[in-house]
């Protein structure tokens, strides 16, 4: 039998942006040398709510970077993902900069070691945040995101998708167990 | 997706799509080569063999640079410094060096087919960097992944070739490519240098350089091997030069946003006049840039990237 529940809609996951848009500010005191980077895919249409929601709040832009981390993946040989390998553009220096890295969901933590690797071969930055709309536990490695959209304890067989307007046509998260 | 091959042999039995995949792939690799660091680990611990027996300054410095900003490791064979001179042969010195288990092999040589022949033979990835005068692969890839980064399309564009057509592996790739990819291809040059029924390839022949680029996208000027004169295929270099350079006067038959190429080394003054191969409308060193990113989407995608 295939369990499929809703685990939050278009409004709920624009709530948990605004609190995480102020939760960014408030923690780095403005937006004083931060910069935004999202990974491909859906942590890019994130980061560029996210970046909205603070030039809202604070009345200054935030510089957005995108980020793919195939190339710094652990698992190339064995990974049977279909996606094309995408373009990383992080057009301006890291060095000395407050970088908040933006994706849809932590699981093993092993996306955001890779993102960290490469992050770390654009410069150094100050100091380097995780701001996750799902994180749904599982850590293989030892990472923890700083902002969490909403915590949500799943089990391994169990699968959390989350679908963006800009690239699925519609906001929402669903936890089903695995077909 | 991921490429279905365990070798890059020729661009005659690649597919419109496997064409696309691996240039949607080069573009994405432009961006590590404009990094401040420019390498990725993508490929640590995999290795990369170079096996020349020709000679070759770009194509061997641009697989190398690939694989190291992939972070392989890359050793270079020529043949003159080699077990070759001993007189080793070619499977001799294949098996050799597979059984030091390298991952890659890069092999460029004067018989059409050799590279074909190590496929067979090898377990390993042999991606061919030219061999004889039938294909050369990379560079074919790397001319289209250049015309579509300056044109956005193939498809619908004039491509006139002009040169040693019959001699010419470059030549040869990039009429299977572009007119697989929807270009109008033409070739020129003189009929000595033009083989029997090319036609059957897709292409047009014109005996003048004029009507060739008349209203060209593109125009290839290929290098004229100097070597040959002494072969009576052409009388002279200078008659050559006088018939079937492209010049500041031929120039003007081809569109205004006309776009030259030119897969180096340039004879300055024979084939192409020097104020073209370094004016406004050369896209020759953009290549020589686009080349890089194209052989580390083959190495990377050769060495199991899903992508």
């Amino acid at each position: 039998m295939e369990q499929k529940k809703v685990v939050m809609d278009a409004e709920g996951i624009d709530r948990s942006l605004t609190r995480i848009a102020y939760e960014i500010l408030e923690k780095n005191k403005g937006v004083e040398e931060l910069v935004l980077v999202g990974i491909r895919t859906r942590g890019v249409f994130l980061a560029e709510r996210l970046r909205r929601k603070i030039s809202g709040i604070e009345g200054k832009e935030v510089p957005l970077g995108i980020l793919d981390i195939t190339l710094y993946r652990d698992d190339l040989q064995t990974s049977h993902r279909k996606s094309r390998l995408g373009k990383t553009d992080i057009p301006f220096s890291l060095d000395g900069k407050k970088v908040v890295l933006v994706d849809d969901v932590l699981f093993t933590g092993r996306t955001i070691r890779a993102a960290m690797d490469c992050l770390i071969d654009f410069g150094r930055p100050n100091r380097i945040q995780l701001a996750v709309l799902i994180d749904r536990g599982h850590r293989e490695l030892p990472i923890r995101a700083d902002f969490v959209g909403k915590n949500l304890p799943s089990s391994l067989w169990e699968a959390v998708s989350v679908t963006l307007t800009e690239k699925d046509g519609m906001d929402e998260v669903v936890i089903e167990d695995h077909p | 997706m991921k490429l279905n091959r365990k070798d890059i042999l020729g661009i005659q039995e690649l597919s419109v799509q496997e064409i696309d995949l691996i240039l949607e792939t080069a573009d994405s690799f432009i961006e590590v080569s404009t990094r401040e660091i420019k390498k990725v680990p993508t490929l640590r611990g995999k290795t990369v063999i170079n096996l020349f027996y020709e000679a070759s300054t770009r194509t061997r410095t641009s697989f190398e640079i690939a694989a190291k900003r992939l972070s392989a490791d890359t050793i270079n064979i020529s043949a003159s410094t080699s077990s070759v001179v001993k007189g080793e042969t070619l499977i001799d010195t294949a098996k050799n060096l597979e059984a030091m288990n390298p991952d890659v092999i890069v092999i460029r040589h004067s018989a059409a087919g050799a590279p074909h022949m190590l496929a067979g033979i090898l377990r390993q990835s042999i991606i061919n960097a030219g061999d004889g005068a039938h294909e050369h692969p990379t560079q074919a890839l790397l001319d289209m992944m250049t015309i579509r980064a300056k044109r956005g399309r193939i498809a619908g564009l004039k491509v006139a070739i002009v040169g040693d057509i019959a001699h010419s592996r470059v030549a040869r790739s990039n009429i299977h490519g572009l007119t697989k990819m929807g270009a109008q291809v033409c070739v020129s040059g003189p009929a000595t240098m033009i083989p029997r029924g090319i036609e059957k390839m897709g292409v047009v022949v014109h005996m003048r350089i004029e009507e060739a680029i008349r209203d060209a996208d593109i125009i290839m000027m290929l290098r004229i091997q100097t070597e040959r004169e002494k072969q009576n295929i052409f009388p002279s270099l200078r008659e050559y030069a006088q018939y079937f350079s492209l010049n500041r006067k031929n120039i003007g038959f081809a569109r205004k946003d006309v776009l030259i190429m030119h897969p180096g080394p340039i004879n300055r003054g024979v084939e192409i006049s020097p104020d073209l191969a370094d004016g406004p409308h050369s896209i020759i060193l953009e290549q020589v840039t686009n080349g890089v990113a194209v052989r580390m989407a083959l190495l990377y995608l050769l060495t199991g990237g899903t992508t």
